[in-house]
């Protein structure tokens, strides 16, 4: 547990820091969420997801119970492999982990199927996981003051996200990642990355350099990349067809 | 002296541009040649990413003698009944065809330092600029007492994948019911770390279907070994009883292995197996030490940033046969090796930029079905060597989708390095 919660710090400071709308800043929202507020937001969700007293499975899993579950795992639902993996690699659906999914589903699962922009206010995430979770099994073990978001010293830096990569030292620094995926856009066993979208690739090797995702492999790659390089594979991959 | 030359040169590259382009394309032998022996995970990958990123400005020449390569990487999965011998084997048509590599079956004989020339088994003598040699490993002689290579179809080392592990294979096949699996395993450094205990796992995955009485024995000079929490608590789960690693302190040294008997002296005593599986010491390959780049040890030393050899700038070494630091003796590391090499040739070549040198590895490993694991580590050049800068491995304890995962994340890298050696 001590290694998530380790994670979950990073995850949080990495969502603060991918923070996009201007409105939503680094808001320091250290209590538990207002459930009935929760209500009234979930109402974006209810487009996909059910929850309550006999939720089934929509075209989201059903929320039940969703606190402490390991993701991509309600039975009979059909998941992207994204998140199936996620799972496998070790993500459990916790205050923290929904917040940086809610906050932006593809930086913590990249090709997750969830087809949501995303909550860029830490208080709405707040209300929203505090809503989630009455559907609990156990509400009462779920800590009232586990932040779903914290103010964070990190610097907040949109600039990585602005990073204007070179694709011919992304060409060069792909040699490494041609090892395992596939230049093709093949999917046997490791995801393809060719063609992907610039912006989810530098948030998914992000959430990798600062240990939000759980791949071992990936975090050692990503680790030693710097914010150029970075950004010069993005260029390079998303230039491939 | 490659100041003068690389200026040389730009200044034709500069000429060239300004005349019709056909007639000086047609004018190949003008340009720097580099030279590849072996078409493994070091050579196919620096041929081809030569070829492919100097955009024809290099004659590329590939000297391998197979005509097909079956990778020593997954054949402990053959072994095993995972994988068909076919689905390991490539052969060199793309990287001929579509990257227009001069792809040459031959065995690399001799290496003229001076006259720049590699010779071949059959005769010729390649110029190059630059050499590349990553011939893989060789056997180091006497090191198993009662063992050299003629011995070998009566205890195959199958460490180059091919016939030998067909022969592997057929004998544990054939092994009388309860019989006994010895492997004399080598001592560092050697090709795949892992590799001999994967290969126990793979043996044993196959006998306790057929022949679940059967005993394997490892004989092993070294105290400890690659993922050796991960591998002995995987053959308690899965082989219960069945796998005995004996390391010398245990057993004392392996004074000797009879062929003819079938029989290893271990400490004095004398035991009697069905299938013996010898490991040798290793070396670098052959032509390596024909080169006369080779150390006491038998390795050829590198430079770590390019990967030259510390005896010729003009060779680059890759792979197994390289003794150049940290880096495990693995497929990975040869093709990670590779792509380092092949921007420092390009770049002493054409005058192409030269990136900074980053290194990785993964080495997978399959202990019985779906138990897949792995370790990896990422390097980087320092003056002296190519060091470590931080690794993982696999836990015990993981759960059963994460091991599976992993296994099928090494087909997937099987896929992946696969087309980026051969195209």
């Amino acid at each position: 547990m001590s290694v998530w919660t380790a994670r979950i710090i990073k995850a949080v400071s990495l969502a603060v820091m991918l923070a996009v709308s201007p409105a939503s800043g680094p808001v320091a929202a250290s209590e538990i969420g207002d459930a009935k507020t929760g209500a009234r937001l979930f109402q974006v969700c209810k487009a996909c997801h059910r929850v309550g007293k006999e939720a089934r499975n929509a075209v989201g899993p059903h929320l039940n119970g969703v606190f402490g579950r390991v993701a991509g795992s309600v039975e009979a639902f059909r998941y992207s492999e994204g998140l199936i993996r996620a799972g496998a690699d070790g993500l459990i659906w916790t205050a923290d982990s929904l917040n940086a999914y809610l906050e932006n589903p593809k930086s913590l699962v990249s090709r997750t199927r969830m087809n949501f922009i995303g909550m860029p206010s830490a208080e709405d995430r707040s209300h929203v996981i505090a809503y989630l979770r009455a559907f609990s099994d156990k509400p009462s073990d779920i800590p009232e003051a586990e932040p779903t978001s914290t103010a964070t010293d990190h610097a907040v830096d949109p600039a990585i996200l602005a990073i204007v990569g070179d694709p011919d030292y992304g060409e060069y620094l792909s040699g490494e990642c041609l090892t395992c995926h596939q230049k093709s856009g093949s999917d046997s066993g490791i995801p393809a990355i060719t063609g992907w979208p610039r912006e989810d690739f530098v948030v998914a090797m992000h959430a990798y350099k600062t240990e939000v995702r759980p791949h071992p492999v990936m975090r050692m790659i990503a680790g030693r990349l710097s914010d150029e390089e970075i950004a010069g594979l993005a260029a390079y991959f998303e230039s491939l067809e | 002296m490659s100041l003068s030359r690389r200026s040389i040169l730009k200044g034709a590259a500069a000429s060239a541009a300004l005349t019709t382009a056909p007639m000086i394309m047609g004018a190949s032998h003008g340009k720097p040649k580099v030279v590849v022996v072996g078409g493994g995970a070091g050579g196919a990958t620096v041929a081809r990413y030569l070829a492919k990123d100097s955009k024809g400005a290099l004659d590329v020449t590939l000297i391998e003698p197979t005509r097909t390569y079956f990778s020593c990487f997954f054949s402990n999965l053959y072994l095993g009944g995972f994988r068909s011998l076919e689905s390991l084997g490539h052969t060199y048509g793309t990287l001929a065809s579509e990257y227009g590599i001069n792809v040459v079956h031959d065995w690399a004989v001799g290496v003229d330092r001076d006259k720049k020339t590699v010779s071949l088994a059959g005769g010729a003598a390649l110029p190059y600029d630059r050499l590349v040699l990553s011939p893989g490993i060789d056997f180091v002689d006497g090191s198993v007492p009662g063992w050299d290579v003629t011995k070998q179809n009566h205890m195959p080392h199958a460490y180059k994948a091919g016939s030998q592990t067909e022969l592997l294979k057929a004998q544990v096949e054939a092994m009388r019911p309860g019989g006994v699996f010895a492997m004399v395993a080598p001592p560092n450094p050697y090709r795949c770390p892992p590799g001999p205990y994967e290969r126990v796992s793979m043996v044993a995955h196959m006998l306790k279907e057929k022949n679940p009485k059967a005993k394997i024995l490892i004989f092993d000079p070294k105290k400890k070994f690659s993922k050796q929490g991960l591998f002995q608590a995987g053959w308690e789960n899965s082989y219960p009883g069945m796998i005995d690693w004996l390391d010398s302190e245990f057993t004392g040294s392996l004074e000797e292995v009879r062929p003819e008997s079938m029989e290893l002296v271990v400490g004095g005593e004398v035991t009697k197996a069905d299938v013996v599986n010898v490991i040798p010491a290793m070396k670098a390959g052959r032509i390596a030490e024909l080169a006369a780049i080779t150390n006491d040890k038998g390795w050829a030393p590198v430079v770590p940033a390019t990967l030259q050899s510390r005896e010729d700038e003009n060779i680059h070494v890759l792979g197994d046969s390289a003794h150049q630091g940290d880096m495990p003796k693995s497929g990975f590391s040869a093709n990670s090796q590779a792509k380092v090499a092949a921007n420092a040739i390009r770049g002493a070549l054409t005058g192409s930029k030269v990136f900074p040198a980053k290194f990785s590895n993964t080495c997978w490993s399959l202990i019985g079905t779906n138990n897949g694991v792995k370790v990896g580590a990422a390097y980087e050049a320092t003056a002296e060597k190519i060091a470590k800068t931080s690794g993982f491995i696999s836990q015990n304890g993981e759960d059963a989708a994460l091991r599976k995962q992993t296994y099928e994340e090494s087909i997937g890298w099987y896929a992946g390095i696969s087309k980026d050696m051969f195209g």
